[in-house]
């Protein structure tokens, strides 16, 4: 099991584990957290699962691809460091990770 | 204050009223009751991924199944409901429990449409709306060497889809002029009839299914105009049907659906619906309607959740549909009924184009977009805002969509 932290944008925090080869947004859809709606499940159409990762985890996480990247580009509050967080693999290499929610999902 | 919310169904709609009451501080009891059998799970994929084999059903579930209990919700996938007694306050289950509630959550869902013809009973006709359907579906495509498909909505067109990447002659027979008939314009149309006839399905439209033929199984389809269409399954993809049965038995208002207010409660005080089963007003469109997709199962759920807890309702999004097939993403915001003008932006040929339906006023009623993820958010924004723009802006592809959006007038 890997640990992953969520922080929404009030500050609460939530830390939950995740499963080796899901994704991140399922780790907090499957543990209620609030503000990742993932209205699509997964699929990479809605934009719903948007999140800022810690910056000590950018170098770790799977690349973008070029829906991923067409999706953000038109998100809202987007910065360097944003990522649906469904195209985010989870592995051991994860363990520790921290996103933080953006405030336009609540 | 409520201290026993009871929700029936386990679908979608059903889990985010479940997970939207937690959020917004609902700390008693939560009852959810389904009849499928299994703890809930994203319907969506059976259609694509999950029936290719991609993804495994665990990735399905909405929750791992020990996670629900910890979250306090008792979830109970074999309590089919019988009735709903309001003037007590209980639900019935068919196996005579009662269970008594504050509030209920109707969001029942809906069940596939059936067909009734000769020998529309035999094996080897499959429909698709739940796991066990797609698990049905996926063992007998794993052997078979065709498939007729009845009907090219949606569902028909994902399974064309993936039945061709497994390998199977796949043959679509469609009883309107054009596939997406019902859900989508004739240029939407017209793009996904010459997709699939590139991957080598045949699309017959205009086409009445007579009969299905076979022994002990299915082995052809029988058309009213005399042909024959040889297949060693069936799936059958004509639309659903809403659950209300036991809200209308309960004296709750229906027609086509459960009746819905704002909030998605319904003519009794005490109960709201939510999801596929409902009829809800869409003030963006001035027409009451239902709505058979995620986005509404989901707004409606956190709709229910806010009214019952007296939290601010959440904002309302554009309704929207999404679609996988083959390496085609369509993504559809908004409902073009009504609209007068249809603007391409981009080349068709190229995969990757939008279109904006318009009414006479230039207001963008609904966004179609083709591998265009950024046309169909830009676009869901502005069909929110009832946003008004010029044709010929549309079509250039010289302004970019971030410079369009900022041309239009709200």
């Amino acid at each position: 099991m890997v640990q992953i932290t969520f922080i929404e944008n009030n500050g609460t925090v939530h830390v939950v584990e995740a499963t080796n080869g899901g994704t991140v947004m399922e780790a907090a859809t499957k543990h209620n957290v609030p503000g990742i709606d993932a209205d699509c499940g997964g699929a990479c159409a809605c934009a719903t699962c948007h999140v800022f990762v810690d910056d000590a985890w950018m170098g770790k996480i799977n690349p973008m691809g070029t829906m991923e990247e067409s999706m953000l580009d038109f998100a809202e509050g987007v910065k360097p460091n944003s990522r649906l967080s469904c195209q985010i693999i989870v592995n051991e290499d994860l363990d520790g990770l921290v996103v933080t929610i953006p405030a336009s999902q609540f | 204050m409520a201290k026993s919310i009871v929700i029936i169904g386990a679908g979608q709609a059903a889990t985010q009223a479940a997970n939207s009451l937690r959020q917004y501080g609902f700390n008693g009891k939560i009852t959810m009751l389904g009849d499928e059998g299994i703890a809930p799970y994203q319907r969506p994929p059976l259609s694509k991924a999950y029936l290719m084999g991609e993804i495994e059903i665990a990735r399905l579930k909405f929750r791992d199944d020990d996670q629900w209990e910890r979250d306090g919700i008792d979830m109970r996938p074999n309590a089919g409901v019988a009735n709903i007694d309001r003037a007590a306050k209980m639900v019935v289950t068919k196996s005579g429990e009662k269970i008594a509630y504050d509030n209920l959550i109707i969001a029942t869902g809906s069940r596939v449409r059936k067909i009734s013809c000769e020998n529309s009973e035999l094996k080897g006709i499959h429909y698709l709306r739940t796991l066990a359907q797609s698990d049905a579906l996926k063992a007998d495509l794993d052997k078979a060497k065709s498939i007729a498909i009845i009907g090219a909505g949606y569902i028909g067109l994902e399974v064309a889809a993936i039945a061709r990447k497994k390998g199977l002659s796949v043959t679509v027979i469609e009883l309107a002029p054009r596939v997406l008939a019902r859900v989508a314009t004739p240029i939407i149309s017209q793009y996904f009839e010459n997709l699939h006839a590139s991957h080598g399905v045949n699309i017959m439209t205009n086409c009445a299914l007579k009969a299905f033929g076979g022994k002990d199984k299915v082995q052809r389809v029988l058309l009213e105009d005399g042909r024959e269409i040889a297949a060693d399954v069936v799936l059958v993809g004509i639309g659903i049907v809403p659950n209300c049965e036991i809200a209308i038995d309960a004296g709750i208002i229906c027609t086509n659906g459960i009746d819905v207010d704002e909030n998605a409660g319904t003519n009794d005080a005490n109960i709201y619906a939510c999801g596929d089963c409902t009829n809800r007003q869409l003030e963006l469109y001035g027409i009451r309607m239902r709505l058979e997709s995620v986005h509404n199962a989901i707004e409606q759920a956190k709709l229910a959740a806010a009214h019952i807890m007296g939290a601010e309702p959440p904002k309302l999004d554009t309704p929207w549909f999404w679609s996988d097939q083959y390496d085609v993403k369509l993504q559809i915001a908004g409902l073009s009924n009504g609209a007068t003008q249809h603007i391409v932006r981009g080349n068709i040929a190229d995969n990757k184009f939008a279109v904006f339906h318009l009414n006479d006023d230039n207001r963008i009623l609904a966004v179609d977009a083709i591998n265009s993820p950024g046309e169909f958010l830009i676009g869901k924004k502005l069909v929110m805002g009832s946003a008004k723009i010029a044709p010929h802006i549309i079509s250039n592809l010289d302004i970019s969509i971030k410079e369009l959006a900022a041309l239009a007038v709200e």
